[in-house]
């Protein structure tokens, strides 16, 4: 216990307190805390276990850098998992637990620790072989992992997903992010401001400091107002995650409701600041050891005070205030400065000079530190081994870095990257040179915001190869300094497979803190400098986001959204029951689907055919063009008049099929299937721009704007009378068209058949359509007709050897194949896909060819595979399309066979999961082979 | 997101473009004159360019074809321009 | 080479580790080899090692631009599956299946071959249909595939989305028990070590710039460490194989693409199989370190450029929340692209090509990582013997102009 709640510092509402438990101790913090910073001041001190070895761990830093402090949290009866304690505001009646243990305080797998000698990086890849992996994943599986999910926390789809435009966005809302925002909204600039934090100020908010000659607040204030008043706005609790291409980021912004978005602007200022690096020292990763920078983040914030007896090991500038502040809040301070050349000692606070820390000492958590051969008794040291600025964004858009002495980092290269790097994300560190960036960034004229303090002084420090003892580098995935040796050793050696090797920077903090480290240990233990040993490479996100964020409201029936039918409520009063067919939701039937294909065949049969796609053709070119783009001929098709045909790939292989209708000499309507519609548009469009002259033809897909309901049977002819259809729609023969009207409603009916029976197609304009709809159902009462659904149609086109592209033919189907070969034959004009019909292989005689089978019993399973009846078993082919008959009692099935045509009358074996039974190759057409019901 | 600009109608998302082909490519005719080879060249054959590339895109939503230059290494549009004989009727 | 052996790593554990040598050496490269093969990741490693362990062919470099294992070896979702449709594709997806059922013994070098199976799962009695055609062709094929109904799917995945208006109910589908996923660095680093041991020179941070020949055969390659002679060179370097074989006046069937993957933070186990989910198109594992490792369809442009794009990242991660919402809770980790060499026909090119002595390996797409001891296997049997591997005839470049395409999406439905 040693961290405290200070009597008055800190922004939390202290007359609101929160119970919350962890690990099932109660705790109270208030109004206002993380679920760090109060358990930091509740002197909890032992927030969870590491990754690999289990050693306790305790908080480290703020923000989206803590490794360690992550929960499942419970509350409002769900938990949610591996919560970042930094950035989760405390609830009443939480439920926190510390996550891959069962107890952080107790966690009797910290045994592994003893055998730590005998697990170094890479140690599963040298064992775990005998009995095979399978034999050992299930233990390791069960002791890796973070937190549990939680089954029952399904998170509701609905983020919403917004898009903005801006001329100026400045990810990070600091003093250079802060003066950015102000230089630019004073020209007139609408500007996004984000910060990741609740409130703007960065770094201003913890460590203070005057501005223009006034207190940070007003003048965070005051930038506020002219961002806003400009047209702008300033979103805190964002995360800017990602940059992507053609200058697009990606935000997600959290609160009452979370938000997602996307972002574009004119520019971009990247003010993103830095992340403390730690220090490398023995046993650096027990509870205790932590970010000075955080532990003044928590203090002013939060009045949350990390220690009491505090040994703060720095080499640079920026700590000095950090010791100054604690020792104000009444710690005893002592500070020890790498360097000789330091500051002044600030009050209260004892600076020892030229020392720093050998090893942590402390089971559990820190108990002292031995520095400079002294053994100094500490509960808490803080360290800072300087700032790596937060150039993640800048590498997103392909920026490159640079090495930088004097900063002592990797900054962003001007010029290789669209972002404009400022402040602390370039290395700048100070608030008066932050500010000053920052206002230039912002396209600032004149003199930039004025602030006292120099620019911080700091020494290079880095992790020491011959260091003695356990020095973490990576203290989530217990990645240690002799670890990265070892990768040395073994000539893992590039920073990518040191990465890999190690999975150093690989834990959900990203490597925030422990990259650099990584990197210039390798560096020394290979004799390279930083820049040759270089940087893995950065990629979205900057901070883990919610799934929900990138899923938003996409979900459910707004993913790949259906496509309906102007009549559904219509059928749905019928009682249909409804499908999903081809991305529309159509009656897959209304009561049973034999009974509607028998009665279909015995009276009528209505359906709905809507989604067969409608594509018009027209204008002089419009014969032309269709030619050149379908396989059968159609300029010889007379006006009033319907032909069937394909349309192929450049490939030869059967795209589509559907019927033509020629209205008149330079207009055609060209059906194609509900699911292939954009893909013939797109055929035809690309061939009447390409090779032919556009302003002769043109295309225009109306399916939507026409509904049309078939009706089909022996007595369409007597329903269609009923129902009141002129003469000149009763009069059609088989395959003709008439354009017409019924009462004064533009119909559109066609004679052709996907049945088998007399069939009429009757179109008219969607509006139109519950009037045609009632007319034909008031027949249907009268004469004992069937509405019959898509199951029902599936049988009757099946019983007439009917195929449907993409069930009765595959990627390698061929018009020959399916017994149209005669057009490959005869034409002698070019056509889409003609010479692909010609290849060595479309040539050969036994290509997979349709055919009909005739079986006894069941229907055959479609998907069974035919097999010789005698030899050992493999594929000949497969059931296509498989029914049970009511018309003809027995089952009728389709299926694409090798040499199915040779093969005419042969008995062939059927395999399907194991089972065999037999079955004779017939002609496709099981019903009416003559056609005579058609020629009605 | 990608932004591609449309000749005929502006800027927009690349969701609304589909690839259609390399640019350049000439369709070998009369069929019964074309080889297999040169066939399935035309069919398949790809330079796919690192850096500069010519393509063909559709823009699906106003089904014109159009001709963009980019560099499919940065991503970025170089040009936009509809098929030769286009971009006057459109003007 | 040091034996990898759970003795081996107490004996070091005692001695501070002092003992473990580079898995591979990092010579410099020799002016000849009696085979040279392009490209450093899986294929290419394994492509060395089984021509010095198969045909004792061991004068042989494997040439690297970056690090090994650094394209698309490195890059994937590690599933590993011979679920196919077509015999030719089931040939070699099971050829490569095979060997990595055996491959952590043979290097001594653990991949981490997790068999927990793979649903391939439908949601419309339509798929469901093309699902039966699957799991017979791979029945017939002599494949472990069998067809999985309704509930003995939802016993494995017990957090599919099973709202009574869930939009894609799962139906069942294929199931391949021996499917699973691996270790995809170890494949890469375990060939290495075991080619290096067997005297292939793995030679890193080397670019091939250009290929050397007489006309009719390939005499070796300039690289920017200077000329290597050969007569044997094989190239396993995905989407960089047309670049290379282009001014050799060679012309492949090969588009760019980025495919992206994602992985979650770390969980407690929570999905114990793999899932490809026909409705949504995504695709989903659980690792050994409990992240989920998931992904989708490529990206819609054409591209060289190892960056995804937001719209598909949109679409992958919709379509894994439609399909297991309590995955809501869960934050994105990382997310990365690789540049998948994508054919017409989405099987791979394997054979000879242009001069004597080239042979290729490449035109994997999405597929790759699965078939790399296979794609080593056969390109290996290719150089050493100057033929075709009968597992390999079928994807000889010359099927394109024959119209003899192994289209699996066009077979099954399914693409790879």
């Amino acid at each position: 216990m040693s961290g405290w709640r200070h009597p008055t510092l800190g922004q939390i509402d202290r007359d609101r307190h929160l119970r919350f438990t962890f690990d099932g101790e109660g705790h109270t913090g208030y109004a206002g805390d993380t679920l760090a910073s109060a358990l930091l001041a509740s002197g909890t001190r032992v927030l969870g276990r590491s990754f690999k070895y289990h050693r306790p761990r305790g908080l480290w830093g703020l923000g989206g850098e803590e490794p360690n402090a992550l929960f499942d949290v419970g509350h409002g009866g769900i938990s949610t998992p591996n919560c970042r304690a930094t950035l989760t505001p405390l609830r009443d009646g939480m439920d926190l637990r510390a996550v891959n243990t069962r107890k952080a305080a107790r966690d009797p797998l910290g045994l592994l620790d003893l055998a730590q000698r005998f697990l170094p990086a890479g140690f599963y890849y040298k064992t775990f072989m005998a009995g095979g992996w399978m034999r050992w994943e299930p233990m390791i599986r069960r002791m890796a992992g973070l937190g549990r999910l939680d089954p029952s926390n399904r998170p509701s789809g609905d983020m919403p997903q917004r898009n903005a435009r801006c001329d100026l966005l400045v990810i990070g809302a600091g003093p250079a992010g802060l003066a950015a925002a102000r230089a630019a909204a004073g020209h007139g600039a609408t500007v996004w401001l984000l910060d990741e934090a609740g409130a703007p100020g960065g770094t201003l908010r913890w460590r203070g400091g005057e501005i223009e000659g006034g207190p940070w607040q007003d003048f965070v204030a005051d930038t506020v107002q002219k961002v806003e008043a400009a047209g702008g706005r300033v979103l805190t609790d964002t995360t800017l995650w990602g940059a992507f291409d053609h200058g697009l980021f990606a935000a997600w912004q959290r609160g009452a409701r979370d938000f997602h978005w996307r972002i574009r602007a004119a520019k971009v200022v990247l003010a993103a600041g830095a992340i403390e690096r730690p220090l490398w020292f023995a046993n650096n990763d027990l509870p205790g050891v932590m970010s000075a920078e955080a532990a003044l983040h928590h203090l002013v914030l939060y009045g949350a005070v990390a220690g009491r007896r505090i040994v703060l090991a720095t080499g640079n500038d920026g700590s000095y205030p950090v010791a100054a502040a604690l020792a104000e809040a009444g710690c005893h301070v002592t500070l020890l400065d790498a360097r000789e050349d330091t500051p002044a000692a600030p009050e209260g606070v004892e600076v020892r000079r030229g020392v720093a820390i050998d090893a942590a000492r402390g089971t559990r958590s820190l108990g002292a530190v031995r520095a400079g051969g002294q053994h100094i008794d500490a509960d808490t040291a803080l360290v800072s081994g300087g700032y790596t600025p937060s150039v993640h964004l800048h590498c997103q858009t392909g920026g490159k870095l640079d090495w930088d002495v004097d900063r002592d980092a990797l900054i962003p290269r001007p010029g290789t990257s669209p972002l404009i790097p400022a402040g602390a994300a370039n290395g700048t560190f100070g608030l008066n040179a932050a500010l000053a960036e920052g206002h230039a960034a912002g396209g600032g004229m004149g003199s930039a915001p004025n602030a006292a303090g120099a620019t911080w002084a700091l020494a290079p420090m880095r992790p020491d190869p011959k260091g003695r003892g356990r020095v973490w580098i990576d203290p989530q995935n217990d990645v240690t300094l002799k670890d990265v040796k070892l990768a040395a050793q073994e000539g893992y050696r590039s920073v990518e497979h040191l990465k890999r090797y190690t999975t150093l920077g690989m834990a959900t903090d990203q490597g925030r803190s422990s990259n650099f480290a990584g990197l210039a240990a390798m560096a020394a233990l290979t004799g390279r400098t930083i820049p040759e040993t270089g940087t893995t490479t950065y990629r979205p996100p900057f901070t883990p986001i919610p799934l929900t964020a990138l899923g938003g409201m996409r979900r459910g029936a707004l993913f790949n959204p259906l496509k309906r039918l102007a009549l559904e409520p219509q059928h749905a009063a019928l009682g249909a029951t409804f499908g999903e067919y081809g991305g529309w939701r159509r009656p897959a039937k209304y009561s049973d689907t034999q009974a509607e294909a028998k009665g279909a065949r015995e009276t009528f049969g209505l359906y709905d055919a809507s989604p067969l796609g409608k594509i018009e053709v027209i204008g002089p070119g419009a014969a032309e063009l269709l030619d050149f783009c379908g396989y059968v001929a159609m300029s010889t098709l007379k006006p009033g008049r319907a032909r069937y045909g394909f349309m192929l790939g450049e490939n030869g292989v059967v795209a589509d099929d559907g019927v033509t209708l020629r209205l008149d000499d330079n207009r055609f309507i060209l059906s194609a299937s509900s699911s292939h519609v954009d893909h013939v548009r797109l055929i035809l469009e690309e061939a009447r721009q390409d090779r032919f002259d556009p302003s002769r033809v043109f295309v225009h897909d109306v399916t939507a704007q026409w509904v049309t309901l078939s009706v089909s049977g022996p007595q369409a002819r007597t329903a269609l009378e009923t129902a009141g259809m002129p003469d000149d729609v009763t009069a059609l023969r088989h395959m003709q068209v008439v354009e017409t009207r019924w009462t004064q409603v533009p119909l559109r009916a066609a004679r052709v058949s996907f049945t088998g029976d007399a069939c009429w197609e009757l179109s008219v304009p969607a509006r139109h359509a519950p009037g045609l709809m009632t007319v034909l159902e008031g027949a249907r009462e009268a004469l004992g007709g069937h509405w019959i659904g898509l199951e029902a149609l599936m049988i009757l086109r099946a019983e007439k050897g009917y195929i449907l592209i993409g069930k009765d033919t595959d990627g390698i189907t061929m018009p020959q194949d399916l017994g149209w070969g005669r057009p490959r034959e005869r034409r002698q004009d070019e056509y889409f896909g003609r010479r692909a019909l010609f290849t060595p292989e479309a040539m050969r005689e036994d290509r997979r060819q349709l055919v009909g089978l005739d079986c006894d019993g069941a229907p055959l399973p479609t998907g069974a595979h035919l097999v010789p009846l005698d030899g050992p078993a493999r594929s000949l082919g497969f059931v296509t399309s498989s029914y049970h008959s009511p018309t003809l009692n027995r089952s009728v099935a389709l299926a694409l066979v090798d040499a199915g045509l040779d093969r005419m009358g042969d008995t062939l074996g059927v395999f399907h999961l194991g089972q065999h039974r037999t079955a004779r190759i017939c002609a496709p057409c099981a019903f009416d082979p003559e056609g005579t019901r058609l020629a009605d | 997101m990608q932004i591609f600009p449309c000749p005929f109608c502006g800027p927009r998302d690349e969701t609304e473009f589909h690839f259609a082909a390399e640019a350049g490519k000439h369709r070998p005719e009369p069929a019964p004159e074309v080889t297999d080879t040169a066939w399935s060249d035309y069919l398949y054959g790809a330079d796919a360019p690192k850096g500069r590339a010519r393509e063909v895109w559709v823009h699906l939503t106003c089904g014109e074809f159009l001709l963009l230059t980019r560099d499919t290494v940065t991503r970025e549009v170089l040009d936009a321009a509809a098929l030769p004989g286009r971009g006057e009727a459109a003007t | 080479m040091t034996r990898y052996s759970a003795l081996a790593l107490a004996r070091e554990g005692l001695r501070g580790h002092r003992g473990w040598r580079p898995a591979w050496r990092k010579p410099d490269p020799k002016p000849a080899y009696d085979a040279v093969i392009i490209g450093g990741g899986g294929h290419g490693l394994a492509t060395a090692y089984y021509l010095a362990k198969n045909h004792g062919v061991r004068r042989v470099a494997v040439l690297e631009k970056g690090w090994i294992g650094g394209g698309n070896t490195g890059r994937n979702t590690t599933v590993i599956r011979s679920n196919y449709f077509y015999p030719e594709s089931v040939a070699l997806y099971d050829l490569a299946l095979r060997l990595y059922e055996g491959l952590s013994k043979e290097l001594n070098y653990n991949v981490m071959l997790s068999q927990r199976g793979m649903l391939i799962a439908a949601h419309t009695p339509m798929q469901m249909e093309i699902c039966a055609r699957i799991a017979n062709a791979m029945m017939l094929n002599g494949v472990d595939g069998s067809l999985m109904g309704p509930q003995e799917a939802r016993a494995r995945l017990p957090l599919l989305n099973d709202a009574p208006d869930a939009r894609y109910q799962c139906l069942g589908g294929v199931w391949q028990g021996r499917a699973g996923i691996a270790r995809h660095d170890a494949v890469a680093w375990g060939y290495a070590r075991a080619a290096s041991a067997l005297g292939v020179d793995i030679v890193e941070g080397t670019t091939v710039t250009g290929i050397s020949t007489t006309g009719a055969r390939i005499t070796g390659v300039e690289t920017d460490r200077g000329p290597i002679a050969c007569d044997r060179l094989g190239i396993a370097a995905a989407g960089a194989t047309p670049g290379l074989v282009a001014p050799l006046g060679i012309r492949l069937p090969i588009h760019d693409y980025a495919l992206q993957a994602f992985v979650s933070e770390p969980v407690k186990p929570m999905l114990d199989t793999v899932l490809l989910y026909l409705g949504t198109g995504t695709y989903v594992s659980q690792s050994d370190k409990g992240e989920l490792v998931f992904g989708g369809g490529l990206d819609r442009v054409p591209t060289h450029g190892q960056r995804g794009n937001l719209p598909v990242q949109e679409t992958i991660v919709s379509g894994l929340l439609e399909m297991f919402p309590a995955f809501g809770q869960l934050k994105l980790l990382r997310q990365w692209a690789g540049v998948v060499d994508v054919v017409p026909d989405s099987s791979p090119i394997l054979g000879p090509a242009g001069p004597e002595g080239l042979f290729l390996n490449c035109g994997w797409g999405t597929g790759g990582f699965k078939a790399i001891p296979a794609g080593g296997w056969l390109l290996a049997h290719m150089l050493a013997t100057g033929a075709h591997h009968e597992v390999s005839r079928p994807f000889d470049l010359t099927r394109f102009a024959e119209g003899r395409l192994i289209d699996e999406a066009a077979g099954s439905g399914i693409a790879h």
